[in-house]
Formats: structure tokens, sequence, C-alpha cells
């Protein structure tokens, strides 16, 4: 069968069984809806914040990215991975503790103030958006890139699917998709990155296949009998060396801007409502701590296969193309053309294709080469041989890693305008039916929304991304923290310290990224951190403004500080004074 | 469950903290310290095929974050017990 049959039947049957799943578990009432009903159990809870975090980004093109960064791509490793330690240790057990629906909502019990939960529902829903617009984009280019209909249709079926499930089933319905979208997503991740490590290297376990020597076999696949028995990162470095690239175990970011960015994505990651909120939907304290340990779990198995993909495909990718020639190119090559991911052009007329380093349709440049990022991981089956099967596979897993992400950043956008806008602020006295029409309602108009981005990307997107990891760092991040971790923390304060934190980041992101993009380099930017690192800098000032603004104004009320005395033990003896619902 | 005195509880928050710390430490110094600070100093050393201070920043950290989790997950499981706080 074709690898386009072999899409359709594989794309199908996960979309027949998320639409069964979704009709199976359909919320009753607002508990359902925003946490489930705190039945999840800790494992099914780390699967679906798994699916709930890997985004289309994550599974397109991370893997692609690393193998362009070499080990500065270390960031987004280290980084994505980095938060839930901090999320398993100063968050989770405390917000189920808590065990209220939404991230405003603790923000405005803790800090006894309804202007910070204006403020905190506006940053959530803005982070929320930005997220999301480009996960409905990356529907629409796996739907068209690997089953030929049109980006706009592509996202339209995506927008369809995510409007029945969300608006259906909620928290509840979307956890147990999710449960199978990560299933779906982790296979057809890893089942390419093993074949082709065990061809390479004969490992099975491509964790493993990065550092280990290349076999006969793989020598054979490279075209280059002298790279038998030795070290793959070795082989890939000499080539890098040969073309004039720099190694590829080496970095080239200057460290301080590595280690600032790598802190922002771990901070930022701690204060993303989206994955915040999945810790209410455990039963208890232990297991909020546990499916923490779940979900690092399930992602660590992608993310520590990434930079194995990024190796075997960029080694593989240079050795089948550089200094060949164009009529000998590998068919898969001249496949992908179509979808203008990769590209020839003969600026010498020697019929060869050369990769060198500069820009492909730059004239100054050796370069003749086009590589898109996300080649790395979209052709990777078909570059090592595999069968149509594992090609189809991709692509279902393409869908399910962006559905199951938008529809988690739905659900905080819906719950933020019912829960905390609706019955939070402005009808406090409505009903439980009321509320969940409200929240349906808001989810379908965001689904709708997220579907124009998707069909209409702004050119802003690429552009705010860092946005929403650094707004999350600055403003969530801190209040949380100390929320939790400190009786005396205040509404003055924290809100002093969230405007602070919001304001900087906004303000060192727009200026970089739109007033004067021509300085936005190592040498322009303060202290040589970049504006996907600043977030560090902005939580740093949220903190130091809560504390300062803190010393001077009142205490908070004895019953807030007992609330928080009460969120840091299990049990029932100490609940707060508002507990259940 | 038993009624807890304050003076219990203060005590458990105080174990759970320095647990936390610890752990802490330890991701600082698996990721900033090894994978970013003296990350090619640590190439000059060889773990398989992998210069060591890109192992940490590739890979390595990655392990030990789930490692850590799961340590303190378990920490803390037996910490309920001992003050007699556990769920049922």
């Amino acid at each position: 069968m074709s690898i386009l049959v072999w899409t359709w039947i594989l794309t199908g049957s996960s979309f027949a069984l998320y639409i069964y799943i979704a009709y199976a578990t359909r919320a009753k009432s607002t508990g359902d809806f925003y946490a489930a009903e705190q039945s999840v159990p800790a494992y099914m809870n780390g699967m679906a914040t798994g699916a709930d975090w890997m985004s289309a980004a994550s599974f397109i093109s991370m893997a692609g990215l690393i193998s362009f960064m070499g080990r500065d791509g270390s960031f987004y490793l280290m980084g994505w991975t980095g938060g839930y330690v901090l999320l398993a240790m100063l968050f989770g057990p405390y917000l189920r503790k808590y065990g209220k629906f939404t991230i405003p909502q603790f923000m405005a019990d803790r800090y006894y103030s309804q202007s910070i939960r204006l403020l905190s529902l506006c940053c959530a829903i803005f982070i929320s958006f930005t997220y999301v617009a480009g996960q409905m984009r990356g529907v629409g280019v796996v739907f068209s890139r690997f089953m030929g209909l049109s980006i706009d249709l592509g996202v339209v079926v995506g927008m369809a699917l995510v409007f029945f499930y969300a608006t259906l089933g909620g928290m509840k319905g979307i956890t147990y998709t999710q449960v199978a979208q990560y299933v779906v997503l982790i296979v057809a991740y890893l089942i390419p990155a093993i074949f082709i490590s065990m061809q390479l290297t004969g490992t099975p376990i491509p964790q493993l296949g990065l550092g280990s020597t290349i076999t006969e076999q793989g020598a054979a696949i490279l075209n280059d009998p002298s790279t038998k028995g030795k070290y793959l990162l070795d082989v890939l470095n000499g080539i890098h060396k040969d073309i004039g690239f720099a190694e590829y175990t080496g970095g080239a970011r200057p460290r301080i801007d590595v280690w600032f960015i790598t802190m922002s994505l771990m901070i930022g990651t701690a204060g993303l409502p989206h994955i915040l909120i999945r810790f209410f939907t455990v039963p208890k304290m232990r297991d909020a701590r546990s499916s923490a340990g779940y979900a690092l779990i399930c992602i660590a198995l992608l993310y520590t296969t990434a930079p194995a993909i990024a190796v075997f495909a960029r080694t593989n990718f240079i050795k089948s193309i550089n200094n060949v020639e164009y009529t000998k190119a590998p068919s898969w090559f001249k496949n992908w053309e179509k979808t203008k991911l990769v590209g020839w052009k003969d600026k010498n007329g020697d019929g060869i294709m050369q990769i060198r380093k500069g820009k492909w349709d730059d004239p100054k440049s050796a370069n003749e080469v086009k590589i898109d990022q996300d080649i790395m991981v979209l052709a990777n089956p078909e570059i090592a041989k595999l069968p149509n099967w594992v090609v189809g596979l991709i692509g279902a897993g393409g869908l399910a890693a962006a559905l199951s992400t938008a529809a988690g950043l739905l659900l905080v956008i819906s719950a933020a305008i019912s829960h905390d806008l609706m019955k939070g602020m402005l009808k406090p006295d409505m009903g439980e039916k009321e509320e969940l029409w409200w929240a349906r309602g808001a989810a379908g108009v965001a689904v709708c929304i997220a579907g124009l981005f998707g069909i209409y990307p702004p050119g802003f997107v690429a552009q705010v991304v860092a946005f929403a990891f650094g707004l999350a760092a600055a403003s969530f991040f801190p209040c949380i923290l100390m929320g939790v971790f400190n009786k005396k923390a205040n509404k003055e304060g924290a809100l002093a310290g969230m405007a602070v934190g919001i304001v900087f980041v906004a303000a060192y992101i727009i200026y970089f990224k739109f007033v004067n993009p021509a300085i936005n380099n190592k040498d322009g930017w303060w202290f040589g951190i970049s504006p996907e690192g600043i977030g560090t800098v902005g939580a740093v000032l949220n903190f130091a403004t809560m504390w300062i603004v803190g010393k001077f104004t009142p205490e908070p009320p004895q019953e807030i500080q007992d609330l928080v005395g009460s969120l840091r033990y299990p049990g029932k003896l100490v609940a707060p004074p508002s507990a259940g619902h | 469950m038993s009624i807890h005195a304050t003076k219990e509880l203060q005590a458990y928050w105080k174990e759970n903290l320095v647990i936390i710390i610890v752990h802490l430490a330890i991701w600082f110094f698996v990721s900033f310290f090894c994978g970013i600070m003296v990350v090619d100093q640590l190439d000059a050393y060889m773990i398989g095929g992998m210069p060591l201070g890109f192992w940490f920043a590739n890979q390595g950290s990655m392990i030990i974050f789930v490692i850590l989790i799961w340590t303190y997950v378990y920490m803390m499981n037996q910490l309920d017990i001992k003050y007699d706080v556990h769920e049922g």
C-alpha cells in the first residue's frame, strides 16, 4: 500500500478513537469540565500531561532544530524538561491540595484580590492564544504534507475535531483523549528512531546509539566503508569539518545566553497555566507528585530520542546528498522538493549538489542545498528506507501532538472566561448549569479564533512564542512560588511584582523584535541575554519587587496565612475554610 | 488520622524544605553547572562516544531530572508516613 493510503488509514482510525473516547467521557458537571472530577489516576495524568506539553513544534521541528544547532540545542532539551522537577517539588502537590480548577482563581484566593484575578486571567488567555495559534497551523501543515489537502482545509478538519471533544468533554474528555494521543505520538516518534538506530549502530535504543560506533551495515548506508567502527559523533564532527561547519558537539552561542534561556524555559514551563491545571485532576497530593514523575518519563522518552534523531538524520542527510550528482539524487529528495522543504540551486553549474556554509539562495555562498529543519523528522523514515506504514505513522503522530496541545490550551481559555470572568467577577450568582454553558460556549468561540489564527497566521506568531514563556516565567512563576512558600507574601507585593515582571519582559521583547530588530543580536542585547532568555530577569525583578513592596505594606489577613499553612500538608484536618465545590 | 500538634506539622514542613533544597541543588548542578557553565572543560572526558559535557547537555541532565522526581516522590511518601499525614 502507498504512503498516502497508510496515512489515511492510521490518521482516520486515530481520529475515530479520539471521538469515541470523547463521547464516552463527556462532562456532566463543572467539576468534570474543569478538573475531570479529580479522579484521573496519576500515570494517566502523566501521559496526558506529556501530550499536553509536547506540541506540533516538539514533534515536527525540535529534532531538526537541534540538528542545526548541535550542542547549543541543549537549551530546548534541558529547558523543556527541567521545569517538571520544579513542578513536582514546588507547585504540583500544593495546587492539588488547594484543589480548585483554575490558576486565576488560585491567585485571587491566595492574594485576596479581584484585580489579581483579572490580571492573571488576561495573562492566561494571552499565553494560551499565543501558543495555540502555532498548533492549529501545525495541524494544517501535517494534513497538507501527508494527505494532499490544502492547509486551510486541514485546519478546519482539526478545528472540528477539537471543537467536538473540548466542548463536549471539557477536562475529562481532553484528558482521556490526550492519553490516547500520547500513545500515538510516542509510537510514531520512536519507531523510526529505533529502526535507524539499528541500521546505523546496531542498537535498538536510540539514546545509546547516539554514543555508539557505526556498524558495517551503517557504513554501507552512509556509502562510506571507512566510517565502520568509528563513533557516530566523531564521524559527524569529521563531516562538519570537511564542509567548513563548526564541530557538532561544540557550542557557538555565548554560555551566558544559553544559561538564561534554559532558566527562562524551565521556570516558564512551571508557570504555564495549561500544565499547572493538570495537577488539579488527580485524587491526592501524593498523586500530584508522582504524576509529575510519570509526565517527565513520558516527555523524556521523546526528548532524549530527539538528539539521537538529530544526529542520525544529519549524518544520513549530508552523506546521501553532499557531492552527489543531482540526477543520482535519492528519490525521497525529489519527492520532498515538491513541498519546498528541500531544494537545490546549481550555482556553479557542475550538476553536483554541494552542502556548504551559508544560505542556499544567497549568491555569495557556495551552499546549493536548502534544508528545512522539519525535514529531519518528516522525511527521516524515507531517508532510512523504512516501510510505508512507518512513514504513515508520522502524520498521525504529528496530528496527535498538535491536537492534544491545542485542546489543553483551549480549556485554559474557556475556564478563564466562564469560571473567572463570568462566575468569579461578572455573574457570581449563576448556577452550575449556566456556568457549564458558558464554559462550552467559550471553548467553542476559542476554537474558532484559534482556527482563524491557523488559516491566517499573523506574521508575528513566531516572534512572540518567546513571549509565552517569558511572560509565564515573569508573572505566574514568582507569584505562585511565593504564594505557597511565604505566608507573608501579600496582595500589594504580588500586584506590583506581576506588573513589573510583565512590563519589563514585554518591553524588552517588543523593543528587540519590533522596534529595533536591527540590533537583535548578541552585541545589542543587555549583558548578552537574548529576548528568549529575558524571562529569567523578569522573574528576578518580580521576586524583588514583591519582597520590597511586601515589607512596606500590611501583612495578609490571618485566614489567608492559615490557608497557605493548610496547603503544605496532606490531610483534611487543616483543610482551607472554603474547601470543596 | 490523629490530631496533629502545630509543632509536628512545622517539623514536617521543615523536612520537606530540606529535601527540596537538596534535590534542587542536584538539579542545578547537572544542568546549569555541568551542562552549561563547565561544559567545555568536561568535554575533555568521554562517555562512550560522547564528550562528557555534551552528554550532560543533550542527554544526562534529562535522565537525572527523571531520577530526581522519583526520589523526591519516594522520600515524601516516607515522610507522610513518618508524620502520619499520609492519604488513605
